[in-house]
């Protein structure tokens, strides 16, 4: 029998719809290559029993016809992700033993259409880091390494262990959330394509918050197609999340090779760093060649405010964390630890709870937001915020429909060896990838090439709000001129 | 602009965060670091900028003021740490 993992969500399709398998053979699938790789540490909980029954329903609705867009494609869902009675711990401590008795809109969006789910997928505490090494269920191991080395890598955070599980072939696909760059440099990392979305795109409702001005759910796919194809069940707009926006959900899937003749592609300036690797230049130079063979037109840009938005992210992000997080005392759910009084409750529960880089950043947000600071930090920042997006919305203004960039300033790096550098240094990562959420703008990362080692690198493609549409067709372009690459399963033997 | 260590436990405790002498000194370090990286800001002309409040613009959206959830106390004690009857029970409060 051929390795059903080996399909992807639109091969799924059609082979569900030939009846060339079963649903429930294609979780079993994925259930016998999950439990062969738990080296990665991809999954934080597998859901078995639930997979199999979601699949036995899968089968019973295409046998009557009545199979939905995603109908039996088995998905990892990110830890963040609210799924009802089911483990949901933003990777945690201090949500100890939480189970939901609700269900994100976006997870209820993919069992409406069918999908299956395997199980919930590691990532950075709270979403807050990049190497999904701040877990308290542990690192999660890229499933690429390097030619000269068996030492193992980083997969990116903070949605790691999603993109681990979709290069490695343990899901279909995956759900992954992004407030500066969490799909998108896991994604680039791990050779596979990553989303994120407009903000406002999808409903945050049920997502547990880091920085809600900057979160937003998105896919993690194999390839563009089924990106498109899992963003268009993932977004809707929510009655429950007012910062969701009433503009319909078009079939993402249509614009993959509509092609880029005649639309323009920005290049900026001020993406071009110093110290940037030779072999980030080179990807770039040669995505722009390869647009530019498909009809684009190529054009410098500027977008002046690039480089102080990391700086604006990093209070920015921090602020709206502790308040989000203030809610984690020890009271109504998760670990409680018990104190003198309430105060040495909240004390001891939220310092046993949280990891360092969560109190790290809790303290930031707290100490930008007290009294005496908070004009000369948070509302500054705020306001290079509006200058940040003010220039991509120049330039789109001018006609550009699109902006490429790197997606990373290196390729997956050794777990551990950021352990002794400054935070500032692991929070680079995100230098290209944090204007994007501060601009509220949709970004994709699509593999475009390999380092000398072998290891994956991607490239990103920034959008105007709302036109996803231009990503997939951009990436799709970039996919087909790069070409697909899959790492080698050492992990099985 | 730098913190002493009053100034971190002055935040821990805003943060209700228990941190120990060594942890204060390790934080009181990097929050140093982050806010050496942040001074950056300072260059920036904000003069006349307003500060970004929406990402996307758009009016809040309203509903009619009417009950349409809850009567269910236990799912909302499911997962409670501890709970007596239909209340959260926490470490006495008030003196």
């Amino acid at each position: 029998m051929t390795d059903l993992t080996a399909l992807t969500i639109a091969q799924i399709r059609d082979g569900l719809r030939a009846k060339a398998f079963s649903a429930i053979e294609l979780t079993r699938a994925y259930l016998a290559a999950m439990e062969k790789a738990r080296a990665l540490n991809a999954y934080i909980v597998e859901t078995p029993e639930q997979a199999l029954e979601m699949a036995a329903r899968s089968d019973a609705r295409i046998a009557q016809g009545r199979d939905g867009a995603l109908e039996g494609v088995p998905l990892g869902i990110k830890d963040l992700f609210a799924t009802e009675g089911v483990h949901t711990q933003a990777a945690s401590h201090v949500l100890d033993g939480f189970k939901p008795p609700y269900e994100s809109t976006v997870t209820a969006n993919l069992w409406r259409d069918g999908a299956v789910m395997l199980g919930k997928l590691n990532m950075d505490e709270f979403a807050m880091g990049s190497s999904n090494e701040t877990s308290y269920y542990g690192p999660v191991t890229n499933p690429w390494r390097s030619k000269s080395s068996n030492a193992p890598l980083v997969p990116g955070g903070s949605s790691g262990g999603s993109a681990s599980a979709v290069a490695a072939h343990l899901c279909a696909g995956a759900t992954a959330t992004d407030t500066g760059g969490s799909i998108r440099q896991p994604a680039a990392f791990t050779g596979t394509v990553g989303i994120k979305p407009t903000y406002g795109r999808c409903s945050r409702w049920g997502i547990v918050a880091f920085a809600s001005s900057l979160d937003q759910a998105g896919p993690i796919a194999r390839d563009v197609r089924d990106a498109a194809i899992l963003l268009r069940s993932m977004a809707s707009v929510d009655a429950k999340d007012t910062t969701s926006v009433d503009v319909p959900v078009p079939d993402y899937e249509q614009a993959v090779g509509q092609g880029v003749k005649g639309r323009r592609i920005g290049i900026p300036k001020e993406y071009r760093v110093d110290g940037m690797p030779a072999e980030i230049e080179k990807l770039w130079q040669d995505g722009i060649a390869w647009l530019k063979a498909a009809g684009a037109e190529i054009v410098d840009i500027s977008l002046p405010h690039t480089k102080y938005a990391l700086p604006a992210y990093y209070i920015v992000a921090p602020a709206e964390a502790s308040s989000n997080l203030a809610r984690y005392d020890g009271v109504r759910y998760g670990l409680r630890v018990p104190g003198d009084d309430i105060i040495d409750m909240y004390e001891k529960t939220r310092a046993e709870g949280f990891g360092k880089e969560v109190k790290r950043r809790i303290m930031i947000g707290t100490y930008v937001l007290s009294a005496g600071y908070y004009d000369a930090y948070y509302l500054r920042a705020q306001k290079v915020r509006t200058l940040i997006k003010r220039d991509f919305e120049m330039v789109f203004a001018d006609g550009i429909d699109a902006i490429l960039t790197p997606a990373t300033p290196s390729a997956a790096f050794g777990l551990e060896a950021m352990a002794l550098a400054s935070p500032i240094e692991m929070y680079l990562n995100d230098v290209f990838t944090v204007t994007v959420n501060m601009a509220g703008l949709p970004g994709i990362a699509v593999p475009a090439g390999r380092t000398s080692d072998g290891l994956p690198l991607g490239l990103q493609l920034i959008g105007r709000p709302f036109d996803e549409e231009m990503l997939f067709r951009a990436a799709a372009v970039i996919e087909d001129a790069a070409g697909h690459f899959a790492p080698e399963p050492w992990w099985n033997t | 602009m730098s913190v002493d260590k009053e100034t971190v436990r002055r935040v821990a405790r805003l943060a209700r965060i228990a941190v120990s002498d060594a942890e204060a000194e390790k934080l009181r370090a990097d929050l140093n670091t982050i806010l050496g990286f942040v001074e950056q800001l300072n260059e920036v002309d904000v003069t006349g900028v307003e500060p970004m409040t929406a990402v996307v613009a758009m009016k809040m959206k309203m509903r009619e003021d009417v009950v349409t959830d809850g009567e269910m106390p236990g799912a909302v004690l499911a997962n409670a740490p501890a709970a007596a009857g239909e209340f959260f029970a926490v470490p006495k409060v008030v003196e």
